[in-house]
């Protein structure tokens, strides 16, 4: 797009100044290369967020961002419930509470190497991946509730996992205030048969290398050391979640006309926060955000099954698990005040720095771990939040490298074939049951993540802690 | 927005078709037809053809759907919406179908069978129809398109 839209406020920091319907200015945060190469429709997004009521301090992309629906993907906006400010099914996205979660593996590369290939079927024999594949449990109506209340503590009671992994997921493991029965049937009968399913898209779980570490005492602290291996889990609430986003997306079209909100693109729709569909979404997004806690510990279960069969002498302990599809009601200092926000964010990754309260304890000195997924076949990073963070993007981050072409595209230039084989060449195990589904998420349809990556980092978002370069990737 | 390339026709009402146009993260489905309907109809094809290839569908088992919005973009939304229901709750993809509109309610049958992941070799599942570049509009010449970009 054309930077001389924007107003430069340091070298990775661009505003677009607060005009007409905007009731605060746009901040996106980028590169000059990176900003050139955004859509413009992350500028037209980041404008109409602007506009929203209750917004507070600005309107955010992070350096990730690109088009989304109605808010851009990588977006970060807060709003005052007090100030009018609204709840947005759109600004959380579809995939509620999609996110990423890294486990030790206590192994080294070498180690994993010896035993790469049967890891790679046994895991893909285990894990449901793609559309179709069913989980292993059923739930009953009762339990499908206790689930969607008790979120990875429900899955832990279940003997999937262990009580040491909680205190490494957000909220404990376990969103408070979910209201399994503002969650409509049709959405309860769509997670029916997916709990501890990985789905489809860009969704993964992977087992790799750290390849290299950038900032060795946040690392140490971290318990990362070069030729770690770690295994990554990158998904969200499944069924459940897409089905609460559609029905409150059409809700909230309508809700937005009856509380006289201007909608500028319909996927904007939202409600106040203090307005009963406003209060019942957020009741039904915090459920959800516990569907995909307790898909994500299970999948975790399942994964340390295949490990203690195929690499006994693996431990998989929990390094981290964070969402990135969110809106939760945070405390942030504005202007010298503290103020309870909801802040939403979409494709976005909380960052919280160093010796904020909501870090686990024994992490909490070195800022809250930043978990930041790639493509297959390039690197994930793992960065630490900033102190300034919290002052730049209410203590927020980017969450990968975005797409840099379409689906169309990516058919046009690969085979799922060729792709796989030319990763196995580089000693990349990709596992997956579509083979046109690995040709669109060919890594070259991708951005340079690291490019995005030094940006956060250069912007003082999160600080870059390591380098993870795949060995094994089952791909939904 | 430009429109990508036109991928099938269909045999029985040549102006009846359906395209995908792009979207950088995610897909565009659009259905062309002499009616409303048939812009539905072949809306329904272009979502089943992200998934795959629509000819594979065999139109074994008939499902019924019934919905009501306030304006007809919205009911395009709620059609493909709730294809996207009976797909993931029954586990079945459909590759026929057949739209009635009155006023805002839309009545209709989808055929289809279950998902066969060897045969189908499903590419990505689809999460939902979004609003974005939603858009059903009778053009000029007197065709009408229904369109709008689904979450994969």
């Amino acid at each position: 797009m054309d930077i001389a839209r924007f107003k430069r406020r340091s070298e990775y920091e661009w505003e677009i100044e607060a005009r007409g319907a905007m009731r605060v200015p746009g901040v996106i945060y980028a590169t000059e290369p990176l900003l050139r190469d955004m859509d413009d429709k992350v500028w037209e997004q980041v404008v109409n967020v602007a506009a929203l009521p209750g917004i507070v301090k600005a309107s955010y992309a992070m350096p990730d961002a690109h088009w989304g629906y109605g808010f851009p993907i990588g977006g970060v906006a807060a709003f005052d419930p007090d100030a009018g400010g609204i709840v947005s099914a759109g600004g959380v996205g579809f995939d509620i509470s999609c996110g990423v979660r890294s486990l030790h593996t206590g192994l080294s590369a070498q180690a994993l190497l010896a035993a790469q290939k049967r890891l790679a079927d046994r895991l893909y024999q285990r894990i449901p991946a793609g559309l179709g594949s069913t989980g292993a449990i059923r739930l009953g109506p009762k339990e499908m509730d206790d689930m969607l209340s008790g979120g990875a503590r429900w899955a832990v009671k279940r003997g999937y996992g262990e009580a040491a992994d909680l205190e490494r997921v957000e909220e404990g493991g376990q969103m408070a205030h979910a209201k399994p029965g503002n969650v409509s049937e049709r959405a309860k009968q769509r997670q029916r048969d997916e709990m501890g399913t990985l789905g489809s898209g860009n969704h993964y779980l992977e087992a790799q290398k750290v390849a290299r570490v950038f900032d060795a005492a946040i690392a140490q602290a971290f318990g990362l050391r070069e030729g770690d291996v770690l295994l990554t889990i990158h998904c969200g609430s499944r069924g459940l979640g897409h089905q609460i986003g559609t029905e409150f997306l059409k809700r909230m079209a309508i809700a937005a006309a009856q509380h006289g909100i201007a909608l500028p693109d319909r996927e904007l729709a939202c409600a106040p926060i203090n307005s009963p569909v406003g209060e019942e979404y957020l009741g039904a997004m915090r459920a959800a955000i516990n569907c995909a806690l307790a898909n994500r510990q299970i999948l975790t279960h399942l994964a340390r099954e295949v490990f203690a069969e195929v690499l006994p002498a693996a431990r998989l302990e929990l390094f981290y698990d964070v969402s990135h599809n969110t809106c939760k009601l945070e405390e942030h200092l504005v202007d010298g005040q503290r103020r309870r926000l909801y802040v939403h964010r979409k494709g976005a990754t909380r960052a919280f720095g160093p010796g904020h309260p909501d870090v686990p304890a024994p992490l909490r000195a070195a800022g809250q771990p930043v978990l930041i997924g790639g493509s297959m076949g390039t690197a994930s990073y793992i960065l630490a939040g900033a102190e300034t963070g919290e002052a730049r993007s209410f203590g927020s981050a980017c969450h990968g490298a975005g797409r840099a072409m379409s689906r169309h595209q990516a058919l046009r230039q690969w085979q799922g074939r060729q792709v796989v084989d030319e990763l196995a060449a580089r000693g990349i195990l990709i596992r997956s049951p579509s083979s046109r589904g690995v040709a669109e998420e060919a890594p070259g349809a991708y951005k340079d993540v690291s490019a995005v990556v030094d940006a956060a980092d250069a912007a003082g978002l999160a600080r870059k802690v390591a380098r993870l370069e795949p060995l094994v990737c089952i791909k939904g | 927005m430009r429109r990508l390339e036109s991928l099938a026709m269909l045999e029985s009402a040549p102006a009846a078709r359906w395209e995908h146009f792009e979207h950088m993260a995610d897909i565009g489905v659009r259905g062309i037809g002499a009616t409303r309907e048939q812009a539905f109809e072949q809306a329904a094809l272009a979502m089943t053809a992200v998934i795959t290839d629509p000819g594979s569908v065999a139109a074994r088992d008939a499902v019924a759907i019934e919905c009501e919005a306030p304006d007809e973009e919205l009911l395009l939304a709620d059609w493909l919406n709730a294809l996207v229901y009976e797909m993931a709750t029954r586990r079945m993809l459909f590759g026929r179908f057949e739209v009635r509109i009155e006023g805002h309610r839309l009545r209709a049958c989808a055929w289809g069978e279950p998902t066969d992941i060897g045969r189908h070799r499903p590419a990505v599942e689809v999460k939902g129809a979004t609003y974005t570049a939603l858009r059903v509009a009778q053009e000029t010449g007197g065709q009408w398109m229904a369109q709008c970009v689904v979450d994969v």
